[in-house]
């Protein structure tokens, strides 16, 4: 059913002759279900010219009955008159040239394109055999596109053009009355798309398809906002141009009418061609793997180390973990975190040390259990400095738990300890009984000049001693987590009180450093 | 690290030869004798200390303070840095003061900074336990922390001595004294 009724008659009428296209004119109506949107745009376009056309002989009929209706026909004419581009008049209404005058497949003044060609079958199946062809895994899409940003005043002009012809009849016409152009345009795309893909869209999906439509031919439509409102459009460093949406809505709802209409047409004008399409783009949002690593190298970093552009070793713990993934997933890049870290030089035995890796814009997501447990065997059986366990997707934000626990957890360490004076078992039994002991660690010179200096308490929780010789021994510490072990050890210049040396009054030193466990109890823990 | 300890002496290198580079200045100021050593970590942050021909460490000398006030009205006790960028931090030059070490034999000894940058921190402990200075001077008996500029790491220390040029230095001060006497 048609969806416009005798009190839009005016309103279709001044748009359709400005120029405006027949789903615009609808969304200027307030047409608020989706049916008519979904018409095709050359049935569209006769059922309204039918309307229009009875329109013309219920007004002659009228005609000669009251006399307003005359004033407000005399003055439609003259509007429209005023506004038309080459200053003609528009011949009579009485002969129906109206109707005819207008190009029927002509550029919409108001949405340049947008609810003509691009939101039909043609060009969404465009879409969707890129969709097709970038060869993302997935159950469900988002659709986003993103519109040139004077579409925002075409809108505007379009909108005060209407309210102004709805005040001729008493009618008021707030902003929330018509129907978005983004909203009409979903109304019509998603079917469209949901049919071509097979799948549903979904606000909440991860999978993103997004076009992006660009108007060259208009771009400065909005240029005039800046000199009126110039606080609205400050240029930032990340931004290519300072007419954003955002910045133009902004600049929209604070212009006076009157301003307004005096730099812009209203309605606007017809423009040549139609939007052009910038980009169409899928992605999908990032995935999430934990598990535990161990690490049996001295000579490993856990991220890459690079001084001044130049490569320290050849791997690290993030890499042999992270390629095998990225292939897997078939995603662009990772990020790697963990619950703390360890040095270079420092063994990560035991149950391991629990990690995270994000992976961005990942094509595969959906895997079995089983196969999460193959991809483990392949990152375990290609490097002998590393192991994992424990793998397994998780969700963002369960890598909180993870970071949740860095500072209040337990962890332990095992130290091989050189002493300058000779030692006897019984010279060192005594760090034994020691429990919960509070030290002071100023933060040590080998991280100052990253991180702020302070002296932070940090307490030993208890130490075991395991006599080696004259100058050394083992120390198995459980300690909260952030001591720094080796400064706990060596003391750093006198920077970290008491330790081991201080404790023994000797000068001691940290020769090995292994961390024995991790005390997080996240991600769980998986079956062999 | 090595894996296998052997003898009872150290076989590996001390924890200051593991992630330090040794910079001298001889006779800083022109008074004889008076050697810094520069210990440079590899993160750029350098550690200011005695060098060990420096006439405090000698057998007999005592010291009897040590004081951060370096004027009337600038002690190097009020440095203040905050944050991962060290916000507040006194500015130094090579010649800027750090400390005065006043010794029982009446001598008197200004401590130089030696190396343009920020001061980090200085070192307390030597206040109330200044014999720490002549027991371990290289490592608990410090006398500065300085965080040179980023750019200038490499070339503030152009114009220090290494450690083979300091030990020259030693050499030809011992053989001029063995020569005048």
């Amino acid at each position: 059913m048609f969806p416009l009724t005798e009190e839009n008659k005016h309103v279709a009428q001044l748009l359709f002759n400005t120029g405006t296209c027949p789903r615009c004119i609808f969304r200027f109506c307030g047409v608020d279900f989706h049916a008519p949107y979904k018409l095709s745009y050359k049935e569209l376009l006769n059922e309204l010219q039918k309307f229009l056309e009875m329109e013309k002989d219920e007004l002659i009929l009228e005609v000669s009955n009251p006399p307003p209706k005359k004033i407000r026909l005399q003055e439609l004419e003259d509007s429209t008159d005023n506004l038309s581009q080459n200053g003609g008049r528009i011949s009579g209404i009485d002969d129906g040239s109206i109707v005819c005058k207008n190009p029927n497949l002509s550029v919409c003044n108001v949405c340049l394109g947008i609810l003509q060609e691009f939101c039909e079958k043609d060009f969404i199946n465009k879409v969707c055999q890129k969709v097709e062809a970038s060869g993302f895994e997935f159950t469900n899409l988002v659709f986003s596109v993103s519109f040139p940003p004077q579409l925002s005043v075409r809108e505007h002009a379009a909108w005060l053009l209407v309210k102004q012809e709805m005040g001729k009849q008493n009618l008021s016409l707030g902003r929330n009355d018509i129907v978005q152009l983004k909203e009409a345009y979903k109304w019509i795309a998603h079917p469209l798309f949901s049919e071509e893909l097979g799948v549903p869209i979904d606000g909440k999906s991860l999978f993103e398809v997004s076009v992006v439509f660009a108007h060259p031919e208009t771009v400065e439509d909005c240029h005039f906002l800046a000199a009126i409102c110039p606080d609205c459009f400050k240029p930032a460093k990340n931004k290519q141009s300072v007419f954003t949406r955002m910045a133009v809505m902004k600049a929209l709802n604070k212009i006076k009418e009157e301003d307004f209409r005096k730099q812009f047409p209203c309605p606007p004008n017809s423009p040549k061609a139609v939007c052009t399409v910038l980009e169409i783009e899928c992605a999908h949002g990032a995935v999430f793997v934990a598990g535990r690593y161990n690490k049996y190298s001295r000579n490993l970093p856990q991220t890459p180390w690079i001084i001044d552009g130049e490569r320290k070793l050849e791997s690290s713990v993030e890499e042999l973990i992270s390629d095998h993934l990225l292939r897997v997933f078939k995603a662009e890049s990772f990020n790697f975190s963990s619950s703390g870290r360890e040095d270079v030089d420092v063994r990560t035995l035991g149950n391991g040390r629990p990690f995270a890796i994000e992976l961005v814009n990942p094509h595969r997501v959906h895997f079995t259990s089983q196969e999460i447990k193959e991809l483990q065997q392949k990152i375990n059986s290609s490097s002998n400095k590393i192991q994992v366990r424990d793998l397994q997707l998780v969700t963002r934000e369960a890598i909180g738990h993870m970071k949740e626990g860095e500072e209040e957890k337990t962890k332990t360490y095992s130290a091989l300890i050189w002493t300058n004076e000779a030692i006897q078992k019984k010279d060192i039994e005594f760090l034994n009984d020691i429990k919960d002991l509070k030290i002071d660690q100023k933060t040590p010179l080998r991280v100052l000049h990253r991180r702020p200096l302070a002296v932070r308490t940090r307490t030993i929780h208890s130490m075991e001693i395991h006599y080696v010789d004259e100058h050394h021994f083992r120390l198995h510490l459980k300690t909260q987590a952030g001591t720094y072990i080796k400064e706990f050890v060596h003391g750093d210049f006198g920077r970290t009180k008491p330790n081991i040396g201080s404790l023994m009054n000797v000068t001691a030193d940290i020769l090995e450093l292994d961390v024995e466990s991790v005390d997080v109890d996240w991600p769980p823990a998986l079956d062999d | 690290m090595a894996t296998e300890p052997e003898a009872s002496e150290p076989v590996v290198p001390s924890l200051v030869d593991r992630y330090f580079t040794r910079w001298y200045k001889a006779d800083v100021k022109g008074k004889p004798c008076e050697d810094h050593c520069i210990l440079q970590h590899s993160n750029r942050i350098c550690v200011i200390t005695l060098a060990g021909s420096h006439p405090v460490l000698q057998s007999g000398k005592t010291i009897k303070s040590i004081s951060y006030q370096i004027s009337n009205n600038c002690s190097r006790l009020q440095n203040k840095v905050s944050g991962k960028f060290k916000r507040g931090a006194q500015f130094l030059t090579e010649l800027a003061p750090l400390c005065k070490i006043y010794c029982s034999d009446g001598e008197e000894y200004t401590i130089s900074s030696c190396v343009r940058g920020r001061l980090m921190e200085v070192n307390e402990n030597i206040l109330h336990k200044p014999s720490i200075l002549q027991e371990k001077p290289s490592t608990e008996g410090y006398i500065a922390v300085v965080l040179p500029k980023f750019e200038e790491s490499k070339s503030i220390t152009e114009g220090l001595l290494t450690q083979k040029q300091y030990e020259e230095v030693l050499v030809k001060r011992i053989n001029a004294i063995t020569a005048t006497t």
